[in-house]
């Protein structure tokens, strides 16, 4: 078995090799994909084995980038798109939610856009304004896109090909704050015997409470979690890692154990998949719960400037806070 | 075969056409390809500015082909305008005054070419051999577009303006992946839209894709001066068919009206596409002579002799008369095909009404290839609460 020490960055990397090489469908298409290898170097070295046919660095237009797709997936293909910062995606938001999303519906089945749009998203790295934005709400909330986020770099290595297999649309969401972080990656486990694709999964075992999170915040969640022991609370934190659908599954089971919950996004609150999740969790879970689902999120605010956003993140202090409130009730 | 004045042919241009300040009631003669005037006169050739040489050489039975195509699709189009006036339909986009740009068009297409269209592509879709009905299915409001997109070489329709320029762009670029390009038997692709999706940043985006991919598409831009109601030169101060230039690919303007011509710059531009010449747009000079769809009313933003000036390069009258001037039909045929497009009317008067609306729990197909349990949840519970209402047969 070959496993490797690898960013979660580079996991993503060798996916995507490994996807081209699966797959002669398969194309990457972005804004300096190429040569540069992404401004994240998330496709580093792949235009250089893979060819200027496989690996399309486009004009700098994201709509253009998505619209062709479309229309590259009607001839056959299965592209991977590369939106270069969450905060740009939106000028490719019609032709992800108006036609990308409703192409197979309004085929009746006979059009399938099997794309992928990478997108790396969150904060935490100090940058100007639209590079650390959390727009997952928006693509979760539109019926026809499946939402995931990775957190680790086995499941990056992992989901991103699976997300390639998949003739679904899939926004595949990448926590940009993370993707220098190591982990072990088994590079070598058929794809067909992996965790799936669409399903949560408990990272830690817990009695006390329960802490949901997924992408960027997994780390914080586990972080508190181990805070936590210091203070005798056990907690339970389960990755979600599908937005779209959910799998509130083991989130029910668990919730039903330990009768408190916090969820845990650096999207602002309003609306967002906590929002969501506390509705779900109340309907299948009310007889259980000790404390109503609390969120710890961003604010309803815009992304602040970089030396506000430790204030604007939820971090291990604030997510510690959510669990007092949760076992004070 | 006749050959009337070359009023394609050119005598020097305007810097500014008279088309991007009064709204282009007329270009001029030198700015147009025509092949066919209103009278019926036929045009032997064309020669465009950039030294391209425009003629058609069809045979009679091509001619009564092509006659016999406009008449159904404009036939079928007012049956489907009158089911809408009897409420069998919830709207209709006709093409009233569009049949030549897409009859041209459609039939200069080859077997392995794929279109996109906008939402009023009923002569091309009727041309690509798809059922007049399907459109109907869609303007009813029982499905959302009911043909095979790959089997009928014909994308469904687009109602977001512009947005299918971008597929058809990328589509083209997968041609050109696929090695499909270079031939005789080469592939190419042609784009739908309108002079208000000249507008949109997608359509100037598929511009600069196809250009810089040197993607084997057509533009075609069916300019009927008005984007519901507001006229051309809210749109554009040049012609739109200049615009080309500035993307980097060549743009021609034929009268949109003419069969013979729509069908002569449609074909060049895509065999220049299929033999991996790139891109080219096509602007149709033509004339939405009805409503941008059955809810609109067109008296309150155009005046009756602009319509009435139109009425007079009808795209079908100019056929007749040159097939009846050339003795190419008689009365019997023109009788023949009458007669045939009332029949075909009538079939398809008769299949609307026929057409059953689809099961409630239909709603939750298709939404995705790999389904969703949270849809297939909700489908769970609509199937219980339906059955839960007394004599259900859900």
């Amino acid at each position: 078995m070959a496993t490797e020490t690898l960013t979660l960055g580079k996991a993503i990397n060798r996916g995507l090799r490994r996807a081209l090489e699966h797959d002669p469908k398969v194309v990457i298409m972005g804004e300096d994909v190429g040569k540069l290898g992404g401004v994240f170097r998330i496709t580093d070295g792949l235009q250089k084995d893979f060819g200027e046919n496989r690996v399309i660095d486009t004009p700098l237009a994201e709509s253009g980038i998505i619209g062709t797709a479309v229309g590259l997936s009607i001839r056959g293909y299965r592209p991977i798109c590369e939106i270069q910062f969450d905060g740009f995606v939106y000028p490719a938001y019609d032709q992800i939610v108006s036609q990308v999303a409703k192409m197979h519906y309004r085929s009746q089945g006979k059009v399938r856009v099997p794309m992928v749009i990478r997108i790396p998203f969150g904060g935490g790295i100090g940058a100007v304004e639209h590079h650390s934005e959390s727009p997952e709400a928006y693509f979760a909330h539109t019926a026809g896109l499946k939402v995931v986020a990775c957190s680790s770099p086995q499941d990056a290595y992992t989901m991103i090909q699976q997300a390639v297999a998949s003739d679904d649309p899939v926004i595949f969401l990448e926590p940009k704050r993370r993707y220098h972080e190591k982990g072990q990656v088994d590079l070598d486990a058929p794809l067909g015997d992996a965790y799936p694709l669409h399903s949560a999964r408990v990272v830690r075992p817990g009695r006390d409470a329960t802490l949901l999170a997924y992408g960027p915040m997994v780390r914080t969640a586990m972080e508190a979690a181990t805070a936590a022991e210091e203070d005798g609370r056990d907690l339970e934190v389960i990755d979600l890692r599908t937005l779209s659908p959910l799998d509130l599954g083991p989130v029910y089971e668990s919730v039903k154990r330990t009768g408190r919950c916090v969820v845990v996004h650096e999207a602002p609150g309003n609306l967002g998949l906590g929002a969501e999740i506390a509705a779900r969790i109340t309907e299948e879970c009310f007889y259980s719960l000790e404390a109503p689902v609390l969120r710890v999120t961003g604010f309803d605010t815009p992304y602040p400037a970089a030396r506000l956003e430790e204030d604007y993140l939820p971090n291990l202090d604030r997510v510690l806070d959510g669990v007092d409130r949760t076992f004070g009730w | 075969m006749a050959k009337g004045d070359p009023a394609g042919t050119a005598r020097g241009r305007r810097a500014t056409p008279r088309s991007a300040r009064s709204g282009g009631k007329s270009p001029g003669t030198g700015d147009l390809v025509q092949l066919l005037t209103p009278e019926g006169d036929r045009i032997d050739k064309v020669t465009w500015s950039d030294g391209t040489e425009y003629r058609v050489d069809f045979t009679d039975e091509e001619y009564r082909g092509l006659y016999r195509d406009l008449v159904l699709v404009r036939k079928l189009d007012a049956e489907a305008t009158a089911l809408q006036r009897q409420g069998e339909l919830g709207i209709w986009a006709s093409l009233l005054g569009q049949e030549a740009a897409q009859v041209g068009s459609g039939r200069a297409l080859r077997p392995q070419d794929m279109a996109f269209p906008t939402y009023r592509e009923h002569g091309v879709l009727y041309c690509r051999g798809i059922d007049p009905i399907m459109p109907l299915g869609l303007f009813r409001g029982v499905d959302l577009g009911g043909w095979d997109p790959n089997e009928f070489k014909f994308n469904m329709y687009t109602i977001v303006i512009g947005a299918q320029t971008l597929h058809a762009t990328g589509y083209a670029m997968g041609v050109n992946m696929d090695g499909k390009t270079g031939t005789d038997d080469g592939e190419a692709v042609i784009a739908y839209f309108g002079d208000g999706a000249s507008a949109q940043g997608d359509v100037n985006e598929a511009f600069i894709w196809s250009a810089v991919f040197n993607a084997p598409i057509v533009f075609f831009c069916q300019n009927n001066q008005y984007a519901i109601s507001e006229p051309l030169e809210r749109q554009t101060r040049i012609p739109l068919y200049q615009r080309a230039a500035g993307f980097g690919f060549p743009g021609v303007r034929v009268d949109g009206n003419d069969v013979l011509a729509t069908y002569a710059v449609t074909r060049a531009a895509l065999d220049n596409a299929r033999h991996g010449q790139g891109p080219t747009l096509i602007e149709a000079y033509t004339y939405r002579m009805g409503a941008h769809t059955t809810t609109d009313d067109p008296t309150r933003y155009r005046i009756a002799s602009e319509v009435e000036a139109w009425q007079a390069k009808d795209p079908i009258a100019r056929v007749r008369a040159f097939l009846t001037k050339q003795g190419i039909a008689d009365d019997t045929f023109l009788a023949e095909v009458e007669e045939q497009a009332k029949q075909e009317a009538l079939r398809l008067r008769e299949r609307v009404l026929e057409m059953p609306d689809p099961e409630p729990l239909t709603l939750f197909d298709h939404v995705f290839p790999n389904g969703s349990p949270e849809v297939d949840a909700q489908r769970e519970f609509t199937a219980r609460y339906l059955d839960s209402f007394e004599g259900s047969v859900h």
